[in-house]
């Protein structure tokens, strides 16, 4: 359990040093929130109608283009070796690294989130919402790509297979997370879609650290 | 005239010529640049007219336009002083430039931000995806490439040419861009929105804003020069003379 | 002067949130960019100063 905490610490002073790890995303969350009026219409109301489910792409995008970092280190230098030989809980070592890859990852996005929104013109009623369904969704999103890391970690060009295994296990969370965002904006009951979100942030926080500590097993007796 | 240039040019490729000259510049950059910003902020802010359009929320122009033209020159300067380090491999041009990726960056992004607080009085919403804006966006984004990218790379050299690469590419960009984002605004916007009323501004309002303009390039430059001290001073550290002197400061 | 009292001054007839908001960011903005090197070149001389002492001590 400490080795466990052990690393938490010095993954999150890792990505205090090197900002880049954690701007890097929010700049492409920003740069894909701007390509939609630029490439659509910047049109106010047509903004307004799309801004819910866009900014959850981006947010989703973002994401994705992080994780392919999440256990590249750990498997080229050895250090997931001698977790192994360590005889330390994989699945609590999952955990930990999914949290601080949400913490560099998720959590920024939410907060940026509602800054963004602005550009793209969310209607006002939708800014909770927004704020809510990244919280919950976002902690997904890094437990379900952990899972897809963990199984692409030795692979060469891992990074678009990783995408092409994650993405169909990442729609739900877009449906349902945009989907409250959208009914907020447009002043309807979304505390379902919501409800949904926490139920599976609450399963994938128990069952995929299984996943993954199977996917990294597999790919180091590679 | 043309070999004292060039003398100079030569002189300014020594980081050690640079490094004293720099120390005796400063306070000559540093102090004019503080009371232009002074004056000028005193002056917009106090004295200068309001508009008769926009009212009070004019004043905001004495920061966004100095800032903006300073983000744009900057980028131009960043680029050139990079390709002088690609063909000449000059090493005091490539730590001008990567020290003035951040400071551009710095005022790209004051300009955006005050751009954007501007519109809500004027248009009624924080952002509005017009051409100049969307063009200091897009602006932002290519000095964020530059910075990730430097420090991305593993040795300095790599650095400063990867980031002089791209700025270049990024320079030759530049016009393209403002034209697409220009012509893309017409499709969109029926009037075209000005922002500032430049052409037709009174002489109250425009000498101000001129001296603001001058403070920023002051202020500009002495960032840079403090920047590309700090960066003589870490490259050149093994050398005696830094030795030397570092000895003295204490 | 163009404002009567200083109240109106800050007031800046109703655009005194966003005025005042701009100006208070960039004074930041600008403050952070004078501040980080400074603070850079102190860190830079005392890396130095203690790479040099530890130097003497041990060519002694």
């Amino acid at each position: 359990m400490s080795l466990v905490i052990a690393t938490i610490k010095r993954d999150l002073v890792i990505a205090a040093r090197n900002p880049g790890e954690w701007l890097n995303p929010l700049m492409f969350f920003l740069m894909v929130l701007a390509l939609f009026p630029l490439a659509v219409d910047p049109d106010p109301k047509f903004l307004a109608k799309i801004a819910a489910g866009v900014v959850w792409v981006a947010a989703l995008l973002a994401t994705l283009l992080s994780l392919d970092a999440l256990f590249k280190a750990d498997v080229e230098d050895g250090t997931l070796e001698q977790w192994l030989a360590s005889g330390e809980s994989l699945y609590a070592m999952a955990l930990g690294k999914v949290f601080v890859h949400w913490c560099i990852s998720g959590l920024p996005l939410t907060l940026v989130a509602p800054l963004l929104a602005l550009m793209m013109n969310l209607p006002d009623d939708a800014y909770g919402a927004l704020f809510f369904s990244l919280l919950l969704g976002t902690p997904i999103l890094s437990l379900l790509g952990a899972v897809g890391a963990a199984l692409t970690a030795g692979v060469r060009s891992g990074g678009l297979l990783l995408s092409l295994v994650i993405l169909p296990l990442y729609i739900p969370i877009l449906i349902f997370g945009a989907s409250a965002v959208y009914h907020a904006g447009i002043e309807m009951e979304y505390l379902g879609q919501l409800g949904f979100l926490a139920s599976f942030l609450c399963l994938s926080m128990t069952l995929t650290p299984f996943a993954v500590a199977g996917a990294l097993k597999l790919n180091l007796s590679r | 005239m043309w070999q004292a240039l060039t003398r100079l040019y030569h002189r300014m490729g020594s980081p050690k010529w640079f490094y004293e000259i720099s120390a005796r510049w400063l306070p000559w950059f540093a102090i004019p640049a503080a009371l232009c910003l002074i004056i000028g902020t005193v002056w917009g802010l106090a004295f200068a007219p309001a508009d008769y359009q926009q009212g009070n929320s004019f004043r905001i122009i004495y920061i966004h336009v100095p800032a903006a033209i300073l983000a744009q020159s900057a980028y131009a300067m960043m680029a050139i002083a990079g390709a002088i380090f690609l063909i000449w491999r000059m090493k005091m041009a490539a730590w001008v430039a990567a020290a003035i990726a951040p400071v551009g960056a710095s005022f790209c992004f004051i300009a955006l931000i005050t751009g954007a607080i501007w519109g809500k009085p004027t248009w009624g919403t924080w952002w509005v995806w017009d051409a100049r804006l969307t063009s200091m966006l897009l602006l932002l984004f290519l000095y964020f490439g530059v910075m990730a990218l430097q420090k991305a790379m593993d040795t300095e050299d790599n650095s400063a040419k990867a980031g002089a690469i791209l700025s270049l590419v990024g320079l030759v960009n530049i016009p393209i861009i403002k034209y697409s984002v220009e012509w893309w605004n017409t499709l969109h916007q029926p009037a075209t929105l000005k922002l500032t009323e430049e052409s037709t501004m009174a002489m109250e309002m425009l000498i101000p804003l001129l001296i603001m303009i001058v403070g920023f390039y002051l202020l500009f430059a002495t960032l840079i020069f403090m920047r590309t001290r700090n960066h003589v001073l870490w490259h050149e550290r093994k050398k005696n003379w830094v030795k030397k002197m570092l000895q003295a400061e204490k | 002067m163009f404002f009567d009292s200083f109240a109106e001054f800050l007031a800046m007839g109703k655009h005194g949130f966003y005025v005042w908001l701009c100006y208070g960011i960039t004074a930041l903005v600008i403050i952070a960019n004078i501040l980080a090197p400074m603070r850079e070149r102190k860190k830079l001389i005392e890396q130095q100063a203690r790479l040099q002492r530890r130097e003497k001590k041990n060519a002694s």
